[in-house]
């Protein structure tokens, strides 16, 4: 261990640190590093990657979660049902798909937009930031509730204003299954625009204005200037907002289960687990599959997440 | 923000600019004047409307749910709920307070809520300290994993964790499960587990950017690697503490899932796990439905409302937080 002066601590280099500083560090400051070190890690380790690779090993056993002993070895049998006779799988699937498209060419654009109109100096963009960021202070589960009252058959504001309210034509549109994905995703687009507007809000801000102005002087007019020089320059931005956008279509689970734990119409692979887990008839061979399914589709973004964010430090 | 690269950082975060980045929305700030010609005034003009309408959009749901909640339901069954007639009054508030136990909700709220934020911050600076400030060999990978792990979905640990907790056995004095389910420990060991990653991820990236020669001249004073942490960096790092511990409160505050799982009574369930059973406990009485999810609404309300900045500084500060 040495103190090193290099802040970013990269790697290689780091370990050549100049020799006189390595002496400086007492016994007892290393059992103090250690300790920092350790604790955090070991409860990292034990409640985050043991679980997650008890995950993998559950979803090739039949288990119904009582006694250990009664853990069964079972190939890939659970894979097998899932694919095949698992009814709610392939619509779980194509949900998410879904889900993840809505927001990538829904959602994110909208936030983006908002961004960009917000960053100009036009008056009351301090309202309109208040307005359009408050649904990100809210739970998911409490955003099912709200959208619940504006959605209902009878009561809701929607079928109202659509003149349909009380008539045969009213749609309830959370209950009927060939609409309610559509008014879930609304529900989440309304907080995942906000999120993304005071993102790019931020990362607007970070833009060199240096660079607009040579853009205008080169004659470029506002849409080039932004396509071509503005977001190309927000590329960590950027980044940030394409995982944030997989990563929360593959975590989509609270609205649904609060609409109705993710069955009829609104079934989600992490909804699925939840049903294999929990109540009666406990699969958690099944549901542990399940969970392996959701964890090698969500190691896509995290990985290119890291390669990003850590990429530049490991090749220094 | 990939604040991993200290180049980028222009826009979220070094320690020196922190406090003026904070000024998040609705906060402008001073920034350079840009040429105003006279189109960009008049595209002004639609932008407003734009904007304008997407607000009203933005502020319907949740201006029908206060408008629900504040009519008694009898009125809304003689005048329909699309009517201004009959009373409004914070009648629905109280009785959906009282019959939806909130005080006891909100109590659980804050027990998983004020020790879970504590122990992120402490865990998670220890950790960022060490693999910022000093520099080994496994502190990229250990700052990998711990990134990595904050972006997985709760649900790939759900079984092993549920199974790990019901096998763990306890004294029926300490747990009246005999396990560590239905217990405040299993929501709060496994937030703080979950968040460690992405505050330490934060964190270090923050005290990454302060001046080595601050610990440089502790170091010849003698000081130890403790006092360093504690009395040194952690009081520079008070900008970026504040919007991290908000930004905590919130999330967790807002978790649903954890609790869903451990806890199976309702009377120990906090505020937003408890909503789930509203249109149960409710029935089909939308506006007391309506009062409670306000009801709900109130902490991320006041926070929004005093701390919006920190907030803000915490989700652009980090922002790898899915």
């Amino acid at each position: 261990m040495s103190v090193s002066t290099n802040p970013s601590a990269r790697g290689r280099k780091a370990a050549a640190a100049p020799a006189r500083r390595v002496r400086r560090l007492s016994g007892r400051d290393k059992v103090v590093l250690g300790l920092m070190v350790g604790v955090p890690t070991l409860i990292q380790l034990v409640l985050v990657w043991i679980p997650t690779l008890m995950s993998v090993g559950l979803s090739f056993t039949r288990w119904n979660g009582l006694e250990l002993t009664d853990i069964k070895p079972a190939g890939v049998e659970n894979y097998q049902f899932i694919a095949q006779d698992y009814p709610p799988f392939w619509p779980a699937m194509q949900h998410n798909v879904l889900w993840l498209a809505f927001l990538a060419l829904v959602a994110t654009p909208l936030g983006l937009l908002l961004a960009v109109l917000l960053d100009q100096n036009i008056r009351g963009t301090r309202i309109y930031q208040s307005i359009f960021f408050a649904p990100v202070m809210l739970s998911l589960a409490l955003i099912g509730i709200i959208w619940q009252l504006f959605y209902n058959r009878d009561s809701g504001l929607l079928n109202f204003l659509l003149g349909t309210a009380g008539t045969p034509q009213a749609v309830d549109w959370f209950g009927d299954s060939s609409v309610n994905i559509w008014a879930a995703l609304f529900a989440a687009t309304w907080r995942h625009a906000g999120y993304v507007m005071i993102l790019y809000l931020a990362g607007l801000k970070g833009v060199d204005p240096t660079l607009r102005e040579a853009a205008q002087i080169d004659g470029a007019n506002a849409v080039q200037t932004f396509f071509r020089v503005i977001f190309p320059a927000m590329r960590p931005v950027n980044v940030i907002i394409i995982v944030i956008t997989v990563i929360e279509s593959l975590r989509a689970f609270d609205i649904v289960y609060v609409i109705n734990r993710g069955t009829n119409g609104l079934e989600l692979i992490s909804a699925l687990v939840i049903q294999n887990l929990v109540g009666e008839g406990q699969v958690i061979g099944i549901g542990s599959a399940l969970a392996v399914i959701l964890l090698v589709i969500s190691l896509i973004p995290i990985t290119f997440y890291l390669s990003r964010a850590f990429g530049k430090d490991k090749e220094a | 923000m990939s604040i991993a690269h200290p180049t980028d950082a222009a826009a979220a975060g070094s320690p020196a600019d922190a406090r003026q980045r904070s000024s998040g929305p609705g906060r402008p700030g001073p920034r350079p004047d840009r040429p105003a010609n006279n189109k960009q005034g008049k595209r002004h003009y639609g932008t407003h409307v734009f904007l304008i309408v997407m607000a009203a959009i933005w502020l319907v749901p949740l201006a029908w749910a206060i408008f629900t909640a504040l009519r008694p339901k009898a009125d809304t069954d003689k005048y329909g709920y699309f009517s201004t007639g009959g009373a409004f009054n914070f009648d629905n508030f109280a009785q959906a307070w009282t019959q939806g136990g909130f005080s006891q909700l909100f109590w659980n709220s804050v027990l998983i809520t004020v020790p879970s934020v504590f122990l992120i911050l402490f865990f998670a600076s220890m950790m960022a300290f060490a693999v910022s400030r000093v520099s080994w060999k496994f502190n990229i990978t250990l700052l990998i994993m711990f990134t990595a792990g904050n972006l997985l979905p709760p649900q790939v640990l759900a079984a092993p964790l549920f199974e790990m907790f019901k096998h763990f056995e306890l004294p029926y004095a300490v747990s009246d499960s005999g396990n560590l389910l239905n217990t405040y420990i299993s929501v709060i060991a496994v937030d703080t587990a979950f968040q460690i990653g992405f505050v330490t991820f934060v964190l270090s990236n923050y005290m990454k950017a302060l001046s080595p020669e601050l610990t440089e001249a502790a170091l010849v004073d003698g000081a130890g690697v403790w006092r360093q942490y504690w009395d040194i960096i952690l009081p520079l790092c008070r900008p970026a503490l504040a919007a991290m511990g908000t930004l905590e409160v919130i999330f967790i505050y807002n978790d649903f899932f954890w609790p869903l799982l451990f806890i199976q009574s309702g009377d120990r369930l906090p505020v937003t796990t408890a909503i789930n059973n509203l249109q149960g406990q409710f029935l089909s009485n939308y506006n007391l439905i309506a009062a409670g999810a306000m009801i709900t609404a109130i902490p991320a309300l006041i926070i929004y409302l005093l701390l919006q900045r920190h907030f803000v500084a915490g989700l652009t500060l980090g922002s790898s937080k899915g």
